[in-house]
């Protein structure tokens, strides 16, 4: 049953060094306030899965705190690499970071057999590609009925997964609209959950097919506001497109990159110091 | 001929989005494919159905995406699914008719690397990854690629297929058991390339104005052939450049003032 926590708590009790957590949010509430804390209280060794691993994934990366990354593709989107991520797996900086990498229609469809309870899933995948030949986990299966014979990968059943979304009520039933992603495969395929929300309100008035994860499949919510900031919440903020754009530079450079680290989200208490940090350091990047 | 101006990359976008027709249900990759795609959508196929790969389907964004999952993607849809179900049911349900790609190499036989640059286990330069791409190269009924084309880009032989174009060539695609057509058509900054029937080999069908035969075989890392009935590509129109300068400016307006995704 859900309880609200601050997210400091939520990550303390909740995320356990070694454990297998995803964030999820495609493009939209991506939950970057609850990846921050992550690094802030410095949790190793953690297997991670996201479909695209974006900045938030490149910055927990860099940080040191992954030791294996499932995923399936990831890039600065429209701007190019993912520096961080690049130079973990081109050398292994500031750690050997193994792959599981999969396909987009691969791993949304692994989060649903996850959330079915279903050991794996079956697609029409990767055909003629040579991903299957350099991944143990991408194989074949035959049809019993046509003798068809189809892509099969193992259920992704994260120990924590983590996401935003812009409301939840008093009793931490969560609501969240727009580009929905794989976040409610992603909860309900986990063992335990973090929500992190926009704001707390008396009732959700949410009409009855809306996404709506009620608080008995939810651990903790979290209020943060801005939580899924540069990317955006759809009827809150828009995402930060000219942050995306000077990642590129911060991230290329190992010292650039932890000075970066260490002004914004290892030296700022939580997640309102560090969108002051981003404010000032936005404001003198836009004069410069 | 005329005296209009304009880019190679102008060139590129408007042969690309020429391609598209109207009516047509599109899963767009982002960048080139969506600049492409969008320029079509405001000029002569007004009512192609976009679909982007975060759930969106008949996308109308006013200025282009960033990324795939760009917020006005959402608020101009017709409707906007989860990912698994944008996969699960419209393109492995088989309502896609084109999937409109970008790639960093292709080879002879159009097939697409977006993994690695080298050796998978000890890359030279990682890439991105797959994406949606395996899956909309083998389930859309027919493939466009839009992309640069260099010595660097267009290989005889990809390091890693990611994606599935004619594979060895010939009838290596169909034997395979791969569903769709594959790619139909690659459109780059020098010429629109299409695969020879029988062999399926890429070779060159129209060369864009002032691009000579020469300048495509150095940017081409294989034997490139010209089709025998290789024409010259129709310069864009006025309104195709009108219609594409205004996108883009809004565009790298919106998106803080540096330069668009082109």
């Amino acid at each position: 049953m859900a309880q609200w926590l601050s997210l400091s708590e939520a990550i303390f009790s909740i995320v356990h060094d070694g454990d297998c957590v995803a964030l999820e949010g495609f493009t939209h509430l991506i939950p970057f306030a609850a990846g921050h804390e992550v690094i802030r209280q410095g949790r190793r060794n953690l297997s991670l899965i996201r479909m695209t691993p974006d900045l938030i994934y490149d910055q927990m990366i860099g940080a040191g705190c992954a030791s294996k990354l499932t995923f399936s593709w990831g890039g600065n989107p429209g701007i190019g690499s993912l520096h961080r991520f690049r130079d973990a797996v081109e050398h292994g900086w500031p750690a050997p970071l193994q792959l599981e990498e999969r396909s987009h229609s691969d791993l949304a469809n692994a989060y649903v057999a996850g959330a079915a309870n279903l050991p794996f899933t079956v697609l029409r995948g990767y055909a003629g590609s040579d991903l299957p030949r350099v991944s143990s986990h991408i194989r074949t299966i035959t049809c019993p009925f046509t003798g068809e014979e189809l892509a099969a990968t193992p259920a992704v059943r994260p120990d924590v997964s983590i996401i935003h979304a812009q409301k939840a009520d008093r009793k931490g039933n969560v609501l969240l609209w727009g580009i929905l992603g794989v976040q409610k495969e992603a909860v309900l395929a986990a063992k335990r959950s973090i929500v992190t929300v926009e704001e707390c309100v008396e009732s959700l008035d949410a009409p009855p097919n809306a996404c709506v994860l009620p608080n008995w499949v939810v651990d903790a919510v979290c209020l943060v506001p801005k939580g899924a900031m540069p990317s955006y919440a759809h009827g809150y903020y828009e995402r930060d497109n000219a942050f995306y754009r000077r990642w590129d530079a911060i991230s290329r450079d190992r010292g650039v990159f932890q000075a970066w680290l260490k002004e914004h989200v290892l030296g700022t208490n939580d997640f309102s110091e560090f969108l002051r940090v981003l404010g000032e350091s936005s404001k003198l990047a836009a004069s410069a | 001929m005329s005296d209009l101006r304009y880019t190679s990359d102008e060139m590129m976008t408007v042969s690309a989005a020429r391609m598209l027709r109207n009516k047509q249900i599109c899963f767009v990759g982002i960048g080139l494919p969506s600049t492409a795609a969008n320029l079509a959508r405001l000029t002569h196929a007004p009512e192609v159905v976009l679909i982007y790969e975060s759930g969106p389907i008949g996308a109308k964004p006013p200025v282009l995406p960033l990324s795939i999952g760009d917020g006005n993607l959402a608020e101009t849809a017709d409707t906007v699914v989860s990912t698994p179900e944008i996969f699960r049911y419209w393109l492995q349900g088989g309502r896609v008719d084109v999937g409109f790609l970008g790639a960093a190499q292709l080879d002879r036989f159009a097939n697409i690397n977006t993994t690695v640059v080298g050796d998978y286990l000890k890359p030279k330069v990682r890439l991105p990854g797959a994406g949606g791409a395996p899956e909309i190269c083998a389930l859309a009924k027919e493939v466009l690629i839009v992309m640069k084309q260099t010595e660097r880009t267009f290989v005889e032989k990809v390091d890693f297929i990611t994606s599935a174009g004619f594979l060895s060539g010939g009838d290596a695609r169909q034997r395979a058991g791969i569903p769709g057509r594959g790619p139909t058509a690659v459109i780059t900054d020098l010429c629109i390339l299409r695969p020879e029937p029988g062999s399926n080999e890429l070779t060159v069908h129209s060369v864009h104005p002032g691009i000579s035969h020469e300048m495509i075989r150095k940017e081409t890392g294989w034997a490139i052939r010209f089709s025998d009935r290789c024409e010259e590509t129709a310069e864009p129109t006025l309104q195709e450049l009108e219609v594409l300068r205004d996108l883009q400016m809004r565009s790298a307006v919106a998106h803080g003032g540096a330069e668009s995704a082109a």
